[in-house]
C-alpha cells in the first residue's frame, strides 16, 4: 500500500510537471517574433492583408496568449495534440510516422556503442600500458571531444564523397523501390553512417567506463582467488570479472538514453534521417508551433516517465530509501 | 560487407534505369502541390507536372496551346474565349470541361496570393463543355500569362468543389490533375513520386515512367547527391560556390537557360518614411556609394549580373536607359552635405541598421556585411542586424521597422503580377511582406502603373513601363543590386530540358534521355 501511495503521489507530481513544462514551452514559443503565418506567406510569395488576417484567424494565432494557451491545454487534456499547420496533418500522426526511424537509429547506435565500447574498454583493461590501451584512450578522447555534427560531416566526406561506399543521407533509396529483404538491407546501408556517428560519443564514454570498471574488478580479491585456483585467464575475464564490470556501464547506458535522443536531433539533421529530431528541427525553423509543442511534450513525457520508473525501481531495489519522501 | 553493399546498390541502379526514372533534386520542400492557392517554385515545380493549364508560354514569351487549343479576345479585350481540347481527362478518368476551367480561375482569384493577377476577372461563363469565356471588368494584358502552369492549374471541380477551404484542402497533398504525370506517393519532406499519365492528352508524351522529387535539407547535401550521380535534374540552383565543381564533374552539365519570366532581383530596400531616408538625396547617396561591380565580380565571383532597375533584363518591358549609379563616393558625400546630413564626431553622419533575409548567405548576409565598410566611406555607421529565421525578418520588414534591408523579389512574368505590388502607394500595407514595405509613394508612378495594367497595345504598354522604370530608379526607394543566378544542374544525357520562360515551373513532358 505504501508503494501504491508513492506511485500515485509521483504520478500526480509528474502530471503537474508536464503541465508546467507545456505552459513553459508554449510561452517561450509565443514570445518569439513572427509566427507560422509569416512562414506560409513567405513561401506563398506574399499575400494581401485580408488573406493574412484570414490565415491568422483560421490558425487561431490572432487570439490572445491566454486564450490560445487555454485552448491548447484543453485540447491536449482531451488527447488531441493539434494539427501541423505546415503539413496540414495531425501532429500525433506525424510524430508516430517518425518514431520508428528515430528508435531504429538510437537503438542501433546504443548497441554499437555498448558492444564496441565495452569490448575496447575490457581489452584495454586486460592489456594496460600497451599500444592497444593507448589507442583506445586516443579513440575515447577523440569521440568525447569531437562534436557529433562535426564527426558526422567528416564521416560523410570520407565515406560518402571521397570513398563513396555509403549513401550520404536518407532512410532508404526511393528510386530503387526495393521491397522485403532488399529494402531492409537498403535501410541498413543507409543506417551505417548516422548510427556510427551517434555511437561515437557514447562509445568513448562506455569504453572509458568499462576500462576503469574492469581494472577495478580485475584487482579485486575474488579475481585473485580465481586465478590462484588455476582458473584459465579467459574464464576469469569473461565469466568472473566481466559480469561485474558491466554493471556500471549498463546503469549509465540507461541514464544516457535521453542524451542519445538529444544527439539524434543533430545526427538526423546532418544525414537527412527522417526521424523525430529532423521533424523537430524543421518545425522550429517553420514556426509550426503545434508540431514543436507536440514533440516537446512527447520528450517531456518520455523523460518524466523514465525518471518515475527509475525512482520507483530504486525504492523497490533498495528499501533503505525512505518511502515517505 | 562492402562488396555485398555495392552489389545491392548496383542492383538498385539497374532497377531504376529499367523503369526510366527521372530523379529531381531540390531543397524546396512544398507545403502542398496546388499552385492555384500557393505561389513559390516549391509548389510550382511538381504542380506543373500534375496539373495541366489552359495555356503555356514558349521561350520567346509567346502563348502556346495546352488545355486550350485556341483562344481569342473579344469585347475590346474585356473577354477571353478559350476553346478546350476534346480529349483531356483527369487522372481519375473524368473529362476536363469548361466548368473545371471556370472553377479553377475563380478559385485562384479568391485564394492565390497574387491578388492583382486575376483581379480584373468578374466571372467565367461556360456556354458549352469545351468553351470557357473569361469576363473581365477591364482589359487585362497579363491574363494569358496568368493562365499558365505556375499560376493556374485546372482543378477537377468534382473533387475540389466540395466546399472545403481550397487552401487547406485534403487533396492538395494527394492531388488529381490532368497533367503529364499523376500523383503516386508523398512522404512530407522526403520524397514525392509521380507516375506517367498514360492517358495524357498530348500523344507521345511524357517520356519518363516516373519522376521522383527528392527533398534535401540544404544545398550541401544536395550537391553531394548530384556529384554521386544520384540526382538527374536540379533546376533553380542558386549556390554559386559549387558551380565550378559541377562544371568539372564528368557527366554533369550546367545551364542558365529557362525560367526567364521568374525575374528574381536582389535588392536593397530603403524605408522612405524614416528620416533621413525620406530625402531622395540621401537615398541617391547610398546608391552612389554601393559598388555593384564589386558585388557581382568579387562577392559573387562573376556569376551574377548587375541589376539596374525593377524589371529584369529578360522581360519585354525592360528599360536599360536608366541611371546606372556607378560608384562615386565624392558625389555621394556631396549629396549628403546638400541634404544637411553633416559629419559629426569621428566623421559619422548617421547610424543605420541593415537587415538581411536569413538563408542564402551569398545573396544577403555577405552583401549586408559589405555595406558596413562601404557606407562608412560616406559617414554611415552601419549595424548589420541578423534575424534567426524568416518570420523574424518578415515581421521587421512587413512592420516597416527597418532602415535598409536586402531582399529578393520576383517579377513573375508580367509587371502586373510581380512588379506593381512594390511601388503602388495603394499597396503600402502594415504587416504585409512583399507589399510596398518601402512606403514609397509617387502619384505619377501610380498613374503609369494603372495605365500600363490595362493597356492592350504592346508598344504603348512598354513605353509606360519605361517611364515608370526611369522614375523609380531616379527616386531610389530601392537600390537594385544583382539578378539572382539560377542554374540548372543536370545529367548530361538529358534532352529537351524545360527552357521556356517558366523553366522547370512548366511541364517537363518533352524531357527525355
Amino acid at each position: 500500500m505504501a508503494y501504491l501511495a508513492i506511485v500515485l503521489r509521483r504520478l500526480a507530481q509528474a502530471a503537474g510537471l508536464l503541465v508546467a513544462v507545456t505552459v513553459l514551452n508554449f510561452t517561450l514559443i509565443h514570445l518569439a517574433p513572427g509566427d507560422i503565418v509569416s512562414t506560409i506567406v513567405g513561401e506563398m510569395g506574399g499575400a494581401s492583408e485580408e488573406t493574412i488576417a484570414e490565415l491568422r484567424r483560421a490558425y487561431g494565432v490572432d487570439r490572445g496568449y491566454l486564450e490560445q494557451l487555454a485552448i491548447y491545454l484543453g485540447r491536449v487534456a482531451g488527447g488531441d495534440l493539434g494539427t501541423s499547420i505546415y503539413y496540414n496533418k495531425a501532429v500525433f500522426s506525424l510524430i508516430l510516422d517518425r518514431i520508428p526511424a528515430t528508435v531504429l537509429l538510437v537503438l542501433t547506435a546504443l548497441v554499437i556503442a555498448l558492444v564496441v565500447g565495452t569490448t575496447l574498454g575490457v581489452l584495454a583493461a586486460r592489456y594496460p600500458g600497451g599500444w592497444f590501451a593507448a589507442c583506445v584512450n586516443l579513440v575515447s578522447l577523440f569521440g568525447f571531444s569531437a562534436p557529433v555534427f562535426w564527426s558526422g560531416l567528416m564521416l560523410l566526406l570520407l565515406l560518402a564523397s571521397a570513398i563513396p561506399i555509403l549513401p550520404p543521407g536518407g532512410f532508404y533509396d526511393v528510386v530503387a523501390g526495393a521491397q522485403g529483404l532488399a529494402k531492409a538491407l537498403d535501410i541498413a546501408h543507409h543506417l551505417v553512417l548516422p548510427a556510427t556517428t551517434l555511437a561515437l560519443i557514447f562509445l568513448a564514454l562506455y569504453s572509458r567506463l568499462a576500462r576503469a570498471s574492469m581494472l577495478e574488478v580485475l584487482g579485486s580479491d575474488y579475481v585473485r582467488t580465481a586465478r590462484a585456483k588455476g582458473v584459465p585467464e579467459r574464464v576469469v575475464v569473461v565469466k568472473h570479472a566481466l559480469r561485474n564490470a558491466l554493471l556500471p556501464v549498463v546503469t549509465v547506458a540507461g541514464l544516457q538514453f535521453s542524451a542519445m535522443l538529444a544527439g539524434a536531433v543533430l545526427v538526423e539533421t546532418v544525414f537527412t534521417w527522417p526521424g523525430l529530431g529532423q521533424l523537430a528541427f524543421e518545425s522550429i525553423l517553420r514556426r509550426d508551433n503545434q508540431l514543436i509543442l507536440g514533440i516537446l511534450l512527447l520528450s517531456a513525457v518520455l523523460v518524466t516517465l523514465g525518471n518515475l520508473i527509475t525512482d520507483i525501481l530504486y525504492r523497490i531495489v533498495d528499501p533503505r530509501i525512505k518511502t515517505d519522501g | 560487407m562492402r562488396i555485398l553493399l555495392l552489389l545491392v546498390a548496383a542492383g538498385f541502379a539497374a532497377v531504376a534505369n529499367a523503369q526510366s526514372v527521372l530523379v529531381w533534386g531540390t531543397t524546396q520542400v512544398p507545403r502542398h502541390f496546388n499552385p492555384a492557392v500557393q505561389s513559390g517554385i516549391a509548389t510550382m515545380m511538381p504542380g506543373a507536372q500534375i496539373f495541366a493549364s489552359p495555356l503555356r508560354f514558349d521561350e520567346k514569351w509567346q502563348p502556346q496551346p495546352y488545355l486550350a487549343d485556341s483562344w481569342s479576345f473579344q469585347d475590346d479585350g474585356k473577354s477571353l474565349l478559350l476553346k478546350l481540347v476534346p480529349n483531356a481527362k483527369f487522372h481519375d478518368g473524368k473529362p476536363v470541361t469548361a466548368e473545371d476551367v471556370a472553377f479553377s480561375i475563380m478559385t485562384a482569384k479568391a485564394n492565390h496570393p497574387f491578388q492583382s493577377m486575376l483581379a480584373a476577372v468578374e466571372r467565367v461563363e461556360t456556354p458549352s463543355e469545351r468553351i470557357a469565356v473569361v469576363r473581365m471588368s477591364q482589359p487585362h494584358p497579363a491574363i494569358l500569362l496568368a493562365l499558365t502552369p505556375p499560376f493556374l492549374p485546372v482543378l477537377p471541380k468534382h473533387i475540389y468543389g466540395d466546399g472545403a477551404d481550397p487552401r487547406n484542402h485534403a487533396r492538395n497533398t494527394n492531388p488529381v490533375g490532368s497533367g503529364a504525370y499523376r500523383f503516386a506517393e508523398y512522404k512530407p519532406g522526403e520524397h514525392l513520386i509521380l507516375e506517367k499519365n498514360k492517358d495524357y492528352f498530348i500523344p507521345g508524351r511524357p517520356h519518363f515512367d516516373r519522376i521522383i522529387f527528392k527533398y534535401f535539407k540544404d544545398a550541401n547535401a544536395l550537391s553531394l547527391a548530384i556529384e554521386r550521380k544520384e540526382i538527374h535534374f536540379t533546376p533553380f540552383w542558386g549556390e554559386l560556390a559549387m558551380i565550378p565543381r559541377f562544371e568539372k564533374t564528368p557527366g554533369i552539365a550546367v545551364t542558365q537557360k529557362g525560367g526567364e519570366a521568374i525575374g528574381p532581383i536582389n535588392w536593397l530596400a530603403i524605408n522612405t518614411k524614416k528620416k533621413p531616408f525620406d530625402d531622395v538625396r540621401v537615398r541617391k547617396a547610398i546608391a552612389y556609394a554601393i559598388d555593384r561591380d564589386f558585388i557581382v565580380k568579387k562577392l559573387h565571383g562573376g556569376r551574377t549580373q548587375a541589376a539596374i532597375g525593377p524589371i529584369a533584363p529578360a522581360s519585354p518591358f525592360y528599360n536599360p536607359a536608366v541611371e546606372a549609379y556607378k560608384v562615386d563616393i565624392a558625389r555621394a558625400n556631396k549629396l549628403l552635405d546638400e541634404a544637411g546630413l553633416k559629419p559629426g564626431a569621428g566623421g559619422v553622419r548617421h547610424a543605420l541598421t541593415v537587415d538581411f533575409i536569413p538563408g542564402n548567405r551569398e545573396m544577403h548576409q555577405n552583401i549586408a556585411e559589405y555595406l558596413k565598410p562601404q557606407l562608412k566611406k560616406i559617414g554611415f555607421e552601419v549595424t548589420v542586424r541578423a534575424a534567426p529565421d524568416f518570420p523574424t525578418w518578415a515581421k521587421r520588414v512587413g512592420g516597416h521597422e527597418f532602415d535598409l534591408t536586402t531582399d529578393s523579389v520576383f517579377n513573375w512574368g508580367d509587371p502586373v503580377i510581380g512588379v506593381h505590388r512594390t511601388y503602388l502607394s495603394s499597396n503600402i500595407r502594415q504587416g504585409v511582406i512583399w507589399s510596398n514595405t518601402q512606403s514609397y509613394a509617387n502619384p505619377k508612378v501610380d498613374e503609369l502603373l494603372s495605365r500600363a495594367g490595362i493597356e492592350r497595345d504592346a508598344d504603348k504598354r512598354k513605353a509606360l513601363y519605361q517611364d515608370f522604370q526611369k522614375i523609380v530608379v531616379d527616386e531610389v526607394p530601392i537600390v537594385y543590386l544583382n539578378l539572382l543566378p539560377y542554374y540548372t544542374i543536370h545529367d548530361a544525357t538529358l534532352k529537351n530540358l524545360p527552357q521556356t520562360i517558366w523553366g522547370a515551373c512548366a511541364p517537363v513532358d518533352e524531357m527525355r534521355r
